[in-house]
């Protein structure tokens, strides 16, 4: 006898479904629909007037040599930030999976930076290597280097990068941490007994049980770069100098908050959306064929 | 059925009781941007307007910076619950008084609440930035301020500088003193850069920033500051940032903190900057006028003011806008005006406060607060020397900003930055004019 259940009620799949449908409607779709919508109007910042201009937003956009210079700092930008914080997470986490005196409070601490606001971290950093007042940029001044932040874009982006490295490292921490402890010590043993070296374990063993994590935290850094580090930007550098730092998401609130210009950074945050979205796809179809769960 | 009644009746009676309180008390909403000291000014002028009159009351808010203030007020305003009153800068007046539906202006708020209000009693170095062409008032100045040059007399005078400079070849020679006595990492500097290298430098030399009085008479307003003096300023920063005789100090005012401590002795940034001086200084300091270049016929001309103003939201009642006016009112009074500016180091608004200032020989004790009213009533201002008025000018000033840095940083020349912040600039003015119309 089939002892399985059947609902009859073709309904209440749907009813089911209903709550989590209406919060990715109202917090997804609907302003991502807005942002296209917006992208096609001439908009005062009060709303007063409205003007329907089709494409106009977007050719002024692609006509800007500025635009095409934010989409390389971002690249270089997400790359470094992306690379860096999982590198870093990766090696704090393998230490700390070892057995050490005092683990849980040295994780704790680990796990402090990610309770700390975007624009705080920035605010944090910048002082500590401001040309005059920076606790760290005085060792750099008696060693005759020539800090300058604020106009050296390559010093701007390396104090932007640290800021949200820093930040991101407790965040991937956290999740690499996990993932080690969930490999079962019974290979990792077997290795050993075979004579493999840590190394070994680690690139044969490790890392590959770990994919699944590391493509998750992939993802989640690539969005996190293009979407959440305006703040940090905002409060280092404001995109300066000459525009070094301004990266695509820092150009959509800058010119949407700063420059009161609705229609074209909504324009800039649709193509901004079409980029995330396309690199996610990229992700999921190649990368995560390597991926062994 | 009892029961249904008796709770109908508390529930009338509780909506009666909400509707019409014991005193009709007109609640005004202010939202600013003051922090520190001055917000503590904001606080007792609400406080002391509240406590003289008992129909209307004044309920200031702190909304972040400026530029956070404005949009908080807004996107308020697209929200349907504008603030009565909203402090807004200087750079944003172009803006605001573009939505014409979303402001009351002063000149009208005070006519049709029967206040009395002469605008010929404001000076008119300040008032000329917040009204049309035709002279109506449009908001109402709060805190002005103008740039001066800071020096640090006492390493002045150890670096062998008798005399505080006056021109720009002057302030070089002393910036070349001041390095070779020890200031390697900054002979002089200045906050704000454009502010001060395009903005007050135009209007210093009597040199137009843009056409159409640098866009008071017009939104469809051209940039003009390529020419051949703008260059040559620029240039001689650029060569002297080599060696940092002159060192860049950012767009906005973060780096005050160098001359206060001590390493820039000549620093240009607002005469706001007072209050903190006082604090952080621990040398004999004081402010003269902006330098200028001696072979420019007719500099230097009189410098424009910074700060913010009170802007009126539109679309409130009439009781409403009385309040707000009899507030002004308030606040333009001779005495008041007077101890506001002896005591913020903001500039007076009323011709009357600054004569009163002055008759009472507070500036031979305080020259300080005097300098930037020197320098903005130091000639009648022209066409130049105005004020300035551009849309989107808060994003403007970063686009001027990136095209001097670039400069300095040595990627580009002066001539081409200025040409490419001017056109980049134009570019903005133009997309401002087609949603301004």
């Amino acid at each position: 006898m089939e002892k399985s259940v059947v609902f009859n009620n073709k309904l209440l799949p749907y009813l089911l479904l209903v709550p989590q449908l209406i919060i990715t409607f109202v917090f997804f779709y609907w302003p991502a629909s807005q942002a296209l919508w917006q992208s096609f109007l001439r908009e005062d910042a009060f709303g007063l007037s409205s003007e329907f201009i089709g494409l106009e937003n977007y050719q002024t956009l692609f006509a800007q040599p500025e635009y095409y210079k934010a989409m390389l700092t971002t690249v270089v930008f997400s790359t470094l930030v992306a690379g860096l914080s999982l590198g870093i997470a990766l090696l704090f986490a393998t230490q700390a999976d070892k057995n050490l005196k005092a683990a849980s409070s040295y994780k704790t601490f680990m796990i402090w930076p990610y309770a700390v606001a975007p624009a705080v971290a920035g605010v944090l950093w910048l002082f500590m290597f401001h040309p005059t007042l920076g606790t760290l940029a005085q060792p750099l001044r008696w060693l005759n280097f020539d800090w300058n932040p604020l106009l050296n874009g390559n010093h701007a982006m390396a104090l932007v990068v640290m800021a949200a490295v820093w930040k991101q490292i407790s965040y991937n921490f956290l999740f690499f941490l996990a993932g080690l402890q969930s490999i079962p010590k019974s290979v990792l043993e077997a290795g050993a007994i075979d004579g493999a070296g840590p190394l070994r374990r680690f690139w044969t063993i490790t890392f590959p049980l770990l994919s699944p994590t590391t493509f998750f935290l992939l993802v989640v850094n690539i969005v996190y770069v293009f979407f959440d580090t305006f703040g940090i930007i905002d409060a280092v550098t404001g995109g300066g100098p000459a525009g070094a730092t301004t990266t695509l998401v820092y150009k959509v609130f800058a010119d949407g908050r700063t420059g009161g210009d609705l229609g074209g950074s909504a324009a800039q945050s649709v193509v901004l959306m079409i980029i995330v979205i396309a690199l996610t796809a990229v992700q999921f179809r190649y990368v995560e064929r390597k991926v062994q769960y | 059925m009892a029961l249904r009644d008796f709770s109908l009746a508390t529930a009338l009676a509780a909506t009666v009781a909400l509707a019409s309180p014991a005193h009709a008390v007109t609640e005004l909403q202010w939202w600013h941007a003051m922090t520190g000291g001055n917000n503590d000014i904001v606080n007792k002028l609400a406080a002391d307007f509240n406590a003289s009159q008992s129909d209307y009351k004044v309920i200031p808010t702190f909304k972040g910076t400026y530029a956070d203030t404005m949009n908080a007020g807004i996107a308020a305003f697209r929200a349907g619950n504008a603030p009565h009153i909203m402090q807004v800068f200087e750079v944003g007046t172009a803006t605001m008084m573009s939505a014409t539906g979303a402001i009351k202006p002063v000149y009208q708020l005070m006519k049709d609440a029967g206040e009395p209000f002469d605008a010929k009693a404001y000076l008119p170095a300040i008032t000329g930035y917040y009204s049309t062409s035709k002279g109506d008032m449009l908001s109402f100045p709060f805190n002005s301020s103008s740039m001066v040059m800071w020096i640090n007399k006492d390493e002045l005078k150890k670096a062998g500088v008798a005399e505080i400079p006056k021109t720009w070849p002057e302030v070089f020679d002393a910036a070349k003193k001041l390095k070779a006595a020890g200031h390697t990492t900054c002979g002089f500097s200045t906050a704000w850069v454009t502010w001060a290298n395009i903005e007050q430098f135009s209007a210093w030399h009597n040199v137009p920033i843009a056409s159409k009085a640098n866009g008071l008479d017009g939104f469809d307003t051209v940039l003009a500051f390529n020419t051949p003096l703008h260059v040559k300023h620029l240039q001689n920063l650029i060569d002297l940032q080599k060696d940092k005789t002159y060192d860049y100090s950012g767009r906005e005012n973060k780096s005050e903190s160098r001359f206060g401590s001590g390493e820039c002795a000549i620093f240009l940034t607002s005469s706001g900057y007072y209050a903190t001086a006082k604090g952080t200084a621990k040398f004999d300091f004081t402010s003269a006028p902006m330098p200028y270049y001696p072979d420019v016929t007719g500099a230097p001309q009189n410098s424009i003011i910074g700060g913010a103003s009170l802007w009126v939201m539109g679309g409130k009642k009439p009781d409403e806008y009385k309040g707000v006016a009899k507030f002004f009112t308030f606040l333009s009074d001779t005495d008041r005006q007077a101890k506001l500016h002896q005591e913020s180091g903001y500039l007076p608004i009323t011709k009357a406060a600054y004569e009163k200032t002055k008759a009472s020989g507070f500036y031979g004790s305080n020259p300080i607060p005097e300098t930037p009213l020197k320098e903005l009533t130091n000639k009648e201002p022209t066409e130049n020397s105005r004020g300035l008025r551009f849309g989107n000018m808060v994003q403007m000033r970063d686009l001027w900003s990136e095209e001097i840095e670039a400069a300095l940083a040595g990627q580009k020349s002066a001539k081409e930055a200025l040409d490419a912040a001017v056109s980049r600039g134009n570019a903005m003015l133009r997309t401002f004019e087609k949603t301004a119309k």
